[in-house]
């Protein structure tokens, strides 16, 4: 049985490797938000607030070009509602927890701190403490957003767009899925979700993000039908 | 009236968040819906995959020959193999760089 700082430790060191693409993604949301005229709070607030990098870049395009107030907010919840699969994934491994626990960690609920907590928890169900590794996970990737759009706004314009920096975003989430390529089922489910995102993705409010992850899941409840 | 915008957005992020861990009981879900949950990174994460490789900031297709395809197949590789999360940023990433900026 591992104590709660050895699994708060090993949530830690389980997404810091992603902080090679967080970190140069947090600077550009924070840079883009600057290039576009909105106050320094204001841009830093959000990372508080919503706490969610392709969904602050999102608001704030949208914003500046003129879209509503109402168009900006439907196209963050659009955007972010992926989170909603999150928190079924991991609502088996967090039942134990107080109503009031499970308020408070659900803030630090995070792409690459779900996947990687997740990857943990399958491997460790019967551990007490799980949900440390969340913590662990989740508040080291909060910290690391605050800095780098922190350092983003700072350095405004000094970010050369050349570098392609966002590119560092897609690397990440091959990282994370990459392992489940020699799974047959894995394959037909992602190559299903990648297509339809491509296919959709001039749909409404960014809505392809959580489109292809239904479409695909439709597919894999399919797979799971044929493989009995 | 930017501030209240955000802070609405904010509230909307965190009940996307906090519903499914605080407010659903994980027993209504049945053992069908529990086994495909399964796929959930395997059925999200390419849709922020694909379009961060395939389409450009304009919204537009990429061509085929462009360096970012080569640099996801470069961290593809180097990802699988190595099982190691920073040689594949960094890899995708170099790789990218070294085609737009020395080729």
């Amino acid at each position: 049985m591992l104590t709660k700082k050895q699994i708060f430790t090993k949530g830690i060191l389980a997404v810091a490797p992603h902080m090679f693409s967080v970190i140069p993604f947090g600077i550009v949301c924070g840079a883009i938000g600057i290039e576009l005229d909105f106050s320094p709070v204001l841009v830093y607030a959000m990372s508080i607030i919503i706490f969610g990098g392709a969904s602050q870049i999102v608001f704030l395009q949208l914003l500046s070009g003129g879209a509503s107030a109402l168009i900006a907010v439907t196209s963050v919840g659009v955007i972010n509602s992926r989170h909603l699969l999150y928190g079924a994934v991991l609502s088996e491994y967090l039942e134990k927890l107080s109503f009031i626990k499970k308020l408070l960690i659900s803030y630090l609920v995070v792409d690459q701190g779900f996947a990687e907590s997740n990857k943990f928890f399958q491997k460790n169900k019967n551990e007490t403490h799980l949900h440390y590794h969340l913590l662990g996970s989740g508040g080291t990737l909060w910290v690391c957003w605050q800095i780098s759009t922190l350092a983003g706004i700072i350095l405004g314009s000094f970010v050369p767009e050349e570098l392609g920096l966002k590119f560092a975003v897609p690397l990440t989430f091959i990282a994370i899925v990459v392992q489940d390529i020699k799974k047959l089922d894995h394959v037909i489910v992602m190559i299903t979700c990648g297509l339809s995102s491509l296919l959709f993705f001039d749909a409404p409010f960014k809505s392809y993000i959580i489109i292809s992850p239904i479409i695909a899941l439709f597919v894999a409840a399919l797979v799971l039908r044929l493989k009995k | 009236m930017t501030w209240f915008t955000i802070i609405i957005a904010g509230i909307i992020t965190y009940l996307m968040r906090m519903t499914m861990v605080a407010l659903v009981d994980r027993d209504l879900l049945g053992e069908r819906v529990k086994a495909v949950l399964a796929y959930v990174p395997s059925a999200v994460f390419p849709a922020i995959i694909f379009p961060g490789i395939f389409i450009n900031d304009y919204g537009t297709f990429i061509e085929m020959n462009d360096p970012k395809i080569f640099g996801a197949i470069i961290a593809i590789l180097v990802g699988y193999f190595s099982r190691n999360v920073i040689a594949t940023i960094i890899s995708g990433l170099f790789s990218y760089w070294i085609i737009i900026f020395l080729l």
